[in-house]
């Protein structure tokens, strides 16, 4: 019974969340706290820190975490495969059958339209990103770290995973730095 | 070697991505796309428009997809394996460290750090996109069909699902 709700907790939570993982976590809350009551308000929002302070997917490391605490292993499992499954079978679906018919004109002209749309899902998310970049480190100092990065990557041709990894190091090895005290001084008040 | 190939090109966007899933869409590029070669720009771009216009996680739809089509099922399994696993299990892991550093600075640092690199990545993804598009059905097309997906997801909040149903329909009919 207890696998059958995990299951469908993230199932729900997977198929109703547009705009990738990060969207679905209200859903994630409204299941795991709301209906389910497996954790309270305050162990979610300590979760959701600690994933957003890991690299990678968020909605499967709310899923497996939950899960593993709910469920065990297999709970992990269980609350992994809602979260992923379903959404990766219509992907491959509807890909496929879009790649059947890829020389038809209409198909073709599909598939024009649709990239000018998202480049400018793109651009929004791009706008989100540099609206966090200036929250953490203020106008002067994003520009610079936002230009310095394009420089480095587009015509110097540096991987990303070098600069990330830098930046990586360099936080750990910093001391504290004025951003984040002045985003402590903002939470204590 | 092609496994092998699927569990790199994944697992790299997933230990290097902040911001959850749309951060690690740049990242997968540069592997699918530049170093791999798997798919060009326009495939890459119909599998992320309807990644968009289809519900859930975008990260795991992503190397499901490119997993399956490389790989069959196995390498579907084994790219949504290499994008989730490793930063799972960091966080079951280290749970017990992290709950005492996550409020401590310096990890707080390390997403703020990585966020310009992941701004600036998804911003010449954007303006690439932008240029393809401009440079397959013209200047006008691409500024008209721009600016109204623009107005209805920022302005009118309309779901990107029926944005991306619209484009399709609007495609299908005048520029076949």
């Amino acid at each position: 019974m207890q696998y059958i709700n995990i299951f469908l907790a993230f199932f729900r939570a997977g198929i109703f969340g547009y705009g990738g993982g990060p969207s679905s976590i209200p859903l994630v809350h409204k299941e795991v706290v709301k209906r389910y009551k497996w954790m309270d308000d305050e162990e979610f929002s300590d979760c959701l820190a600690l994933g957003n302070a890991l690299p990678g997917p968020i909605a499967t490391k709310l899923a497996g975490y939950i899960g593993y605490r709910v469920g065990g292993f297999l709970g992990l499992i269980v609350a992994l495969i809602a979260t992923i499954l379903p959404t990766v079978f219509l992907m491959i679906i509807f890909l496929t059958v879009l790649n059947r018919y890829k020389d038809q004109p209409w198909v073709q002209g599909m598939s024009k339209a649709v990239i000018p749309v998202v480049g400018v899902m793109l651009g929004i998310l791009t706008w989100e990103f540099v609206k966090r970049t200036k929250s953490s480190f203020g106008w002067l100092k994003s520009v610079l770290l936002l230009v310095g990065s394009f420089l480095l990557m587009e015509p110097l041709s540096i991987h990303p995973a070098i600069l990330i990894i830098f930046l990586i190091i360099a936080a750990l090895f910093k001391k504290t730095d004025d951003s984040t005290k002045s985003e402590q001084k903002v939470k204590a008040r | 070697m092609i496994y092998w190939n699927l569990f790199l090109a994944f697992f790299i966007p997933g230990i290097l991505g902040y911001g959850g899933g749309p951060g690690t869409i740049p990242l997968v590029e540069k592997e699918v796309v530049d170093r791999y070669g798997w798919m060009n720009h326009q495939e890459f771009s119909e599998m992320i428009a309807l990644g968009n216009a289809l519900p859930g996680p975008i990260a795991t739809k992503m190397a499901g997809y490119v997993g399956f089509v490389q790989g069959g099922v196995l390498g579907s399994a084994i790219a949504i394996f290499a994008i989730v696993a490793p930063t799972l299990i960091l966080m079951i892991g280290l749970l017990s460290i992290l709950q005492k550093y996550k409020d401590s600075p310096k990890v707080k640092q390390l997403s703020q750090n990585v966020r310009p690199v992941i701004a600036v990545l998804l911003g010449v993804l954007a303006y690439d996109f932008l240029f393809n598009s401009f440079q397959g059905i013209g200047g006008w097309q691409t500024f008209i069909i721009a600016l109204l997906s623009y107005f209805f997801l920022e302005f009118r909040k309309v779901h990107p699902a029926y944005v991306i149903l619209g484009a399709l329909v609007y495609g299908a009919l005048f520029l076949g």
